[in-house]
C-alpha cells in the first residue's frame, strides 16, 4: 500500500472530507479575493452607503417614517432585487465556470475528493464572500440612514431599529444562499448565463402575480415575509412589492433553506456528470 | 481496461469501439494529432465519460475519486495553473487535498520537486516558468502522492533534449519501482526506448497493440529491416541473395555493414549463421533496424513519422 493510502485509512472518511472542504474553501477564497476583476462586488455593495451618506450630509428635518421607507426601498429594490442577484450571479457562476475558463478544474477532479465536497466547499466560499460584502453594505446603509438625526438614533437604540437591522441582514443572507445555490446549479448546466439570468430576473420580478405554487419556486417569495417595512404597492413598484399570500416568517426561512438544499443536491448530481473538456468550450 | 469504449463529442468521433487491456510496465500510446490519445487518457482518468462501454483501472472505477485519485496520477496536457501560485505551493496545495499533515506535505512536495529537477525554481511563481518547467512541475504534482498508476499525456512536450532524457530516465525509474506508466507521445523514437507495450491509435481506432516486437512481427506485409554490422559486407550480401525471403540488401553508407530487408526473420538468421560459418566473416552486430514504434506506425497507418 502506498504512503498516501495509509493517510486515508488513518484519518477516517468524514474527518478527511471536512479537511478537504476546508482546503477547497480556502483555495476558493484565495482565488476570488486575489482577483482584481472581483472589485466590482464591493463597488456594487457599497454604492448605496455612499449615496445615503451624501443624503445624510445634505438632509435636514428628516422624518423617521420617510427615512424608513427610503431604506426599505434601497434594501428591497436595490439590494435584494438587483445587487445581491447580480452579485451572486457574478460570484457563484464563476465558482465552477471560472475554473473551466481558467482551465484548472481538472486539478480538483483528479484529486481524491468527491465532487460533492467540491460543490459544497465552493458554495460555502461564495456564500461567505457575498454575505460578508452585502451584509456590510446593508449594515452601513442602515447605520448611515439613521445615524444622522436624533429620532433615527433613538429608533435604533431604544426602538424597533435593531429588529429591523436583524431582519434586513437575515433577508440579505438568505438571498445570498438562495440566489447563490441557484446560480451555482445554473453554472453546471449552461456556459453562458446571460439569457438564463435574464429569465430568472424576470421570473423573480413577476413572481408575485403568479399562482401560489409557482411563487414557491422563487427566492423573493420567501424573502418578502421577513422584511420589516412594507413598501406601498403603487404603480410599477406594486409588481415587486405585493404579497399575495403572506407566509409566516419561520416558514419563509425554512422554505428558503429547503430551496437552497434542493438546488445544492441538484448541483451535486450535476457535477458528478460534468466532463472536463476545455477545448470544447 | 477498456471494454468496447466509444466517445463522441456531438457528431465528432473521439475514440470508437476500443477494447484494451494494458499490462504493468510502461505503455506508450502513439498516434498523430486527433488520433484519440488524449481522449483515451481523459476517459481513463475520469475527466470525461464514455458514450458507450466500460472503463476500469486496476479494478477501480474513475467514478470513485476518493480511491481512484489516491492511486492514479495524471499529468494532463492542460497547461494552466491557479493564478499567482509558486511551483512548491502548487504541489503543496494538491497534497493537502490528500489529508496529509503539514510536515508530510512539505516532505512529499520537496521529494517530488527534486525528482523532476525543479528544486531551485520551486519557490518562483509558475507564471514565470518556461514551458518545460511548467511541464516538469505538473509532472511533480502527478507523482507527488506516490500513485501506483501514472498517466502522462505528451509529457515530453516543451522539454529540451536534456530534460527529455531526464524525464525518460524518470519514467523508466518509476516503471522499475513498480508503477504502471501510461504515456502518450508523438516523439516515437524516444518513447519507444522506454516502452514495454505500445498502443497505436489512428482516427479514434486502435490499429495495433502489444509488446513492440510482437506488433512489428504482426506486420507481415512489410519486410523487416535488419542491420548487420560486419567486415566484408559485399561477400555477405552475395550469400544473402540466395535466400528467397530476402527482398533487398543494401550496403550501409559507411561501408561497415548491410541493411537487409526480409519477409522471414527466423529464416534470415539461419541463413546468416550458415554464411558466417562457411565464409568466416566477422560479425559485429545484428539488430532490427525498423523494430520500433515509428516503423510500425508508418507501416500500419502510412503516416510520416516525422509528423506524428
Amino acid at each position: 500500500m502506498s504512503a498516501s493510502l495509509l493517510v486515508a485509512a488513518d484519518a477516517g472518511v468524514w474527518p478527511l472530507r471536512l479537511r478537504q472542504v476546508w482546503k477547497v474553501f480556502r483555495r476558493e477564497l484565495g482565488r476570488s479575493h486575489s482577483a482584481w476583476r472581483n472589485l466590482w462586488l464591493p463597488f456594487l455593495a457599497f454604492s448605496p452607503p455612499f449615496i445615503i451618506a451624501g443624503h445624510a450630509l445634505q438632509a435636514s428635518g428628516c422624518e423617521l417614517q420617510e427615512e424608513t421607507m427610503i431604506l426599505a426601498a434601497v434594501i428591497q429594490l436595490f439590494y435584494l432585487r438587483v445587487t445581491i442577484f447580480f452579485g451572486c450571479l457574478g460570484i457563484f457562476m464563476r465558482l465552477v465556470g471560472g475554473e473551466v475558463a481558467e482551465r484548472t478544474l481538472h486539478y480538483l477532479f483528479l484529486a481524491p475528493v468527491r465532487r460533492e465536497v467540491v460543490v459544497l466547499a465552493k458554495f460555502l466560499a461564495g456564500t461567505l464572500t457575498t454575505v460578508t460584502v452585502f451584509g456590510t453594505g446593508i449594515f452601513l446603509s442602515f447605520a448611515l440612514m439613521y445615524a444622522h438625526f436624533p429620532e433615527g438614533r433613538a429608533f435604533v437604540t431604544v426602538g424597533a431599529g435593531a429588529a429591523h437591522l436583524r431582519a434586513y441582514l437575515l433577508a440579505g443572507a438568505l438571498a445570498c444562499l438562495g440566489y447563490g445555490a441557484a446560480f451555482l446549479a445554473l453554472s453546471l448546466i449552461v456556459r453562458n448565463a446571460i439569457v438564463p439570468a435574464i429569465v430568472f430576473l424576470v421570473w423573480e420580478g413577476v413572481n408575485g402575480v403568479l399562482p401560489l405554487w409557482l411563487q414557491r419556486l422563487s427566492v423573493t417569495h420567501y424573502l418578502k415575509p421577513l422584511l420589516p417595512a412594507e413598501l406601498p404597492p403603487e404603480g410599477f413598484l406594486a409588481l415587486f412589492t405585493v404579497v399575495a399570500e403572506p407566509t409566516p416568517a419561520w416558514m419563509a426561512v425554512t422554505g428558503l433553506l429547503a430551496f437552497t438544499a434542493l438546488v445544492l443536491v441538484f448541483a451535486c448530481w450535476r457535477i458528478r456528470r460534468l466532463e472536463v473538456s476545455y477545448t470544447a468550450d | 481496461m477498456f471494454e468496447d469504449v466509444s466517445k463522441f463529442y456531438g457528431d465528432v468521433l473521439g475514440i470508437n469501439n476500443v477494447t484494451l487491456s494494458l499490462p504493468p510496465g510502461i505503455t506508450s500510446l502513439v498516434g498523430p494529432n486527433g488520433a484519440g490519445k488524449t481522449t483515451l487518457l481523459n476517459l481513463m482518468t475520469g475527466l470525461i465519460r464514455p458514450s458507450r462501454g466500460r472503463i476500469s483501472v486496476a479494478g477501480m472505477s474513475p467514478d470513485d475519486p476518493e480511491v481512484f485519485g489516491r492511486r492514479v496520477g495524471y499529468c494532463s496536457q492542460f497547461d494552466a495553473f491557479p493564478a499567482g501560485v509558486t511551483g512548491r505551493a502548487f504541489v503543496r496545495g494538491w497534497l493537502h487535498l490528500f489529508g496529509m499533515g503539514g510536515a508530510r506535505v512539505e516532505r512529499e512536495a520537496a521529494d517530488a520537486i527534486e525528482r523532476v529537477g525543479m528544486t531551485e525554481a520551486a519557490d518562483r511563481k509558475v507564471a514565470g516558468y518556461s514551458k518545460g518547467m511548467r511541464q516538469r512541475i505538473r509532472l511533480a504534482l502527478a507523482i507527488s502522492h506516490r500513485p501506483e498508476i501514472l498517466v502522462l499525456d505528451e509529457p515530453l512536450n516543451g522539454l529540451d533534449p536534456l530534460a527529455r532524457a531526464d524525464a525518460l530516465a524518470l519514467f523508466q525509474a518509476l516503471g522499475q519501482e513498480g508503477l504502471h506508466v501510461v504515456v502518450s507521445s508523438h516523439i516515437l523514437h524516444e518513447v519507444d526506448r522506454v516502452s514495454d507495450y505500445v498502443v497505436l491509435l489512428s482516427h479514434g481506432y486502435v490499429v495495433a497493440e502489444g509488446p513492440i516486437h510482437g506488433v512489428r512481427t504482426e506486420v507481415t506485409e512489410h519486410p523487416m529491416q535488419i542491420l548487420v554490422r560486419c567486415a566484408r559486407p559485399h561477400v555477405l550480401a552475395a550469400g544473402l541473395f540466395a535466400g528467397e525471403h530476402v527482398v533487398e540488401v543494401k550496403v550501409h553508407p559507411d561501408g561497415g555493414g548491410l541493411l537487409v530487408r526480409t519477409r522471414d526473420a527466423p529464416a534470415f538468421h539461419r541463413l546468416l549463421n550458415q554464411i558466417v560459418l562457411e565464409s568466416g566473416i566477422e560479425l559485429e552486430a545484428v539488430a532490427p533496424a525498423d523494430d520500433d514504434v515509428g516503423a510500425v506506425y508508418q507501416y500500419l497507418i502510412g503516416a510520416d513519422t516525422e509528423t506524428v
